[in-house]
């Protein structure tokens, strides 16, 4: 076909390295394709905005914009949901389960919060990693009431920006030196001792006095520990950080301090407490 | 006395980097300085053992200049191994993270690997083709040797230099964060000399060339080269903040540096893997094939259509961000409008096979480069739809943009380079023919089944993502969360790492049959002088 091509159209005359070029015109659908695209490209370029001048941009006879676009489509959502936000944020947090409407749009406006502003700490699935507590189960530190999570939620916790965050300090026994490293060693096999196997069971009575002179005040004689400072429950067999010795020695050697943001700064009330009620319907709600 | 100032100036080189070494304020940068030292040092010690021996006084202009080219080719296969493993390596990192080593943390972790997988394949495996073959096919086109004596060894020798910092520097943390620009202004600056260097050979040799015109091939290269400067240079405009370490400071920032980095981006992939790789086509196709270019007026128009276009349509990277919205449309528009310039390229491709389909049956290098030249313009029509807009909110950070980088890539750039290797290494070592056909029916199908993979798995997780990630409830709430499309691309990122396999099986074979072509074929005896033009 191409000595067809050769005879009909002919070359160029030229040859390098043996290369010949032919002298095909055109390909008829190409030309036309490409100049379709150009007409269509100058008709866009007139109908959107395009083409820069002096001070702006010629911003296109549609009107189209993108800012505008998503602002229009925000609108449009927040029009829409406006009757019931209201009604979110101003009923008695404890009668929002009550009303099936407005709990279900609770719960799928909470869950689009929660995986925007919360999963990255806590999980998609909301069941938390080590340092960050599991929101399923009825494990709570501050407590799993609805108003004890829509507090934490507002106002974050050990958070320095907002006055009203939930707040406690361990102290760190080892490295400020209040406990020594037998005292330490002891006391830890006697958490252990709590909820499953001490390492060491020859030191868990040595363990529980010290205990009972550095801990009980916060974590309760027994170890259920305190809602109100946030002190953990040590009998359960649930672990923040984890129940290994090494693991808790580090927390008697030098203290946790985890921390949350106080999202009572980003988020509306209505998202707050939609959040709330989503973690609060997980399973672990009181 | 020539060599005397070289050997000054080398060891003035080697001196300088053994001190900046030692100011060294962070380790990429020392790493570096000592890799230069080396160089130098290595350099010098070749150029002094050769003082004594006799000048070579024979006068070479009437023989073409293949050794450099011949080094092209081993660096180019070398390198596109390297590159292909580091893909296949991170593409299973994303599959199943436990591949980033707690050990080679800040070392070896997809981090620090990505820019050295992309630099890899596209500078390393890419650039070295591209230098080999426009040496290669400027030579045989304009029937004149290299110009410029030993400077186009330099541009090998300081090119690969050029690559071996780069690659250094970002397993080592040295990287300046923009994509495929990563090098550091040092490693820059380096470039920017090697690359003056070879547009100085490449125009050279075209000045001095016996043919009465200048071939197509040719046009591309050029613009290749003198576009690509223009970009880097501009691109990596920054103020070091010490000479003595690699961090410096943008000297564009916000929505200016984003139109400039994607300037710059969309153009490496115009300029550097479209119109240079489409010199490489506009030669070793007609000679392949043994049949004359489809159509001269279709390259001439195509040509300036393609690199007018091209320079206009980066900001279609930056749809829907702060970018104002008329370079948006204007990106968008001139990608569709480029669309048809680009299938020029295409249509030049296949249809100068008239009159010989049926080599696709009995030459594998042929279907290799057909279906090079197919990927091509699949990219290139895919490409011009992403960048609608409309399209692109979908498409804009999901994986089905990696999908299309790849058939491009994979199918363009890495088919056409196996096609001119396969052509080259014969011609270059006198060999009739490669070692084995069947091995490279198996390396066409290897990387094509590869390719397939690789690309369908990536659309499938790309509109998957796109569709997850603006997925809204009845009340208008978001339903997934990033993590949950994280997770749901899983099997596809598995299917694309074995696709990543076999593409890299393939050129492992490929460099076998080449090594057994040099090692057992029998040699030919061949005419080596230049052939004037007519």
């Amino acid at each position: 076909m191409s000595d067809d091509l050769k005879q009909k159209h002919g070359t160029t005359g030229h040859s390098w390295d043996g290369i010949e070029e032919l002298n095909t015109p055109l390909p008829r659908w190409w030309l036309w394709t490409f100049y379709a695209c150009i007409v269509w490209g100058v008709i866009y370029t007139v109908m959107y905005p395009a083409w820069p001048l002096v001070n702006q941009a010629t911003s296109g006879v549609l009107g189209f914009s993108t800012r505008a676009q998503v602002a229009e489509r925000i609108a449009e959502v927040e029009a829409a949901n406006a009757g019931i936000n209201e009604q979110l944020a101003s009923v008695e947090l404890t009668e929002i389960a009550g009303d099936p409407e407005l709990n279900q749009y609770a719960v799928s406006a909470g869950a689009s919060v929660f995986q925007t502003w919360c999963a990255q700490c806590h999980g998609s699935g909301a069941a938390g990693a080590v340092g960050y507590p599991n929101l399923l189960d009825d494990d709570w530190l501050w407590g799993g009431s609805i108003e004890d999570i829509h507090y934490t939620v507002t106002h974050g916790i050990r958070n320095e920006d907002d006055w009203d965050a939930r707040y406690s300090a361990m102290p760190a026994f080892g490295r400020d030196e209040l406990l020594t490293d037998e005292e330490i060693d002891s006391v830890v096999n006697y958490v252990m001792s709590l909820s499953g196997e001490p390492r060491d069971a020859s030191l868990v009575e040595a363990g529980a006095e010290v205990f009972e002179y550095n801990c009980v005040s916060c974590h309760m004689e027994n170890g259920t520990g305190d809602r109100e400072q946030g002190a953990p429950n040590l009998t359960d067999a649930i672990w923040l950080y984890g129940g290994d010795y090494e693991t808790i020695h580090e927390t008697v050697e030098n203290a946790r301090f985890g921390v949350m943001p106080n999202w009572g700064e980003r988020l509306s009330e209505a998202q707050i407490r939609a959040v709330a009620t989503y973690v609060h319907q997980l399973g672990g709600g009181e | 006395m020539t060599n005397a100032i070289k050997l000054v100036a080398l060891a003035l080189v080697a001196i300088f980097a053994a001190i900046a070494a030692n100011y060294a304020r962070d380790l990429a940068y020392m790493v570096n300085m000592l890799v230069v030292m080396l160089a130098a040092s290595v350099t010098f010690i070749y150029t002094l053992r050769k003082t004594d021996e006799d000048r070579d006084l024979r006068d070479l202009s009437g023989e073409y200049m293949d050794g450099v080219v011949r080094y092209g080719v081993i660096a180019t296969a070398f390198w596109g191994v390297v590159g292909f493993l580091a893909g296949v390596f991170i593409a299973f990192q994303l599959a199943f993270p436990v591949l980033n080593f707690d050990w080679a943390q800040g070392y070896l972790n997809f981090g620090r690997l990505r820019p050295l997988h992309t630099s890899a394949v596209i500078f390393a495996f890419g650039g070295n083709a591209l230098i080999a073959t426009s040496f290669y096919v400027v030579q045989r086109t304009s029937a004149a040797r290299l110009w410029g004596g030993g400077l186009g060894w330099f541009v090998f020798w300081g090119y690969n230099l050029f690559i071996v910092m780069a690659a250094l520097s970002y397993v080592l943390g040295g990287s300046q964060s923009k994509e495929y620009a990563e090098p550091e202004w040092y490693v820059d600056l380096w470039l920017t000399i090697v690359w003056v260097a070879y547009l100085a050979v490449f125009l050279g040799t075209i000045i001095k060339r016996k043919e009465p015109h200048i071939y197509v091939a040719n046009w591309f290269y050029l613009s290749f080269i003198v576009t690509i400067a223009m970009l880097h240079v501009v691109n990596n405009l920054v103020i070091p903040v010490s000479i003595f370490g690699g961090k410096s400071v943008q000297v564009m920032a916000g929505v200016q540096d984003a139109m400039t980095q994607w300037w710059y981006g969309h153009n490496a992939v115009g300029f550097f893997l479209t119109a240079g790789f489409l010199g490489m086509m506009y030669y070793f196709i007609p000679k392949r094939a043994e049949k004359p270019v489809y159509s001269y007026k279709l390259s001439i128009i195509h040509f300036w259509a393609l690199i007018f276009l091209y320079i206009w349509a980066g900001p279609h990277h930056l749809h829907y961000t702060a970018l104002p919205d008329w370079a948006s449309t204007l990106g968008m528009v001139f990608s569709i409008i480029l669309w048809m310039p680009s299938w020029g390229g295409m249509i030049n491709g296949l249809m100068t096979l008239s009159g010989a389909w049926d080599k696709l049956r009995t030459d594998p290098v042929i279907r290799m480069m057909v279906i090079a030249v197919g990927f091509y313009g699949m990219s290139t029509f895919e490409g011009p739809m992403m960048s609608i807009r409309a399209v692109n909110s979908l498409s804009h950070y999901t994986d089905w943009t990696i999908g299309h980088v790849h058939s491009g890539a994979l199918g363009w750039n890495g088919m056409i380079t196996f096609g001119a290797l396969y052509y080259l290494v014969p011609k270059l070592w006198n060999r009739k023919e490669v070692y084995s056909l069947s091995m490279v029916s198996w390396h066409f199908w290897l990387a094509t089944i590869g390719i397939v993979l690789y690309a369908a798995s990536m659309w499938v997780t790309g509109i998957m993502e796109g569709l997850m990630w603006r997925e809204v409830d009845a009340n208008g709430f978001l339903v997934n969360s990033f993590a949950d499309t994280v997770a749901a691309k899983f099997p596809m990122y598995v299917v694309r790492g074995l696709g990543g396999v076999m593409y890299l099986a393939g050129a492992i074979v490929m460099c076998l049959n080449l090594w057994l072509t040099v090692k057992k074929q029998p040699a030919e005896k061949t005419v080596h002088g230049l052939v004037p033009a007519e």
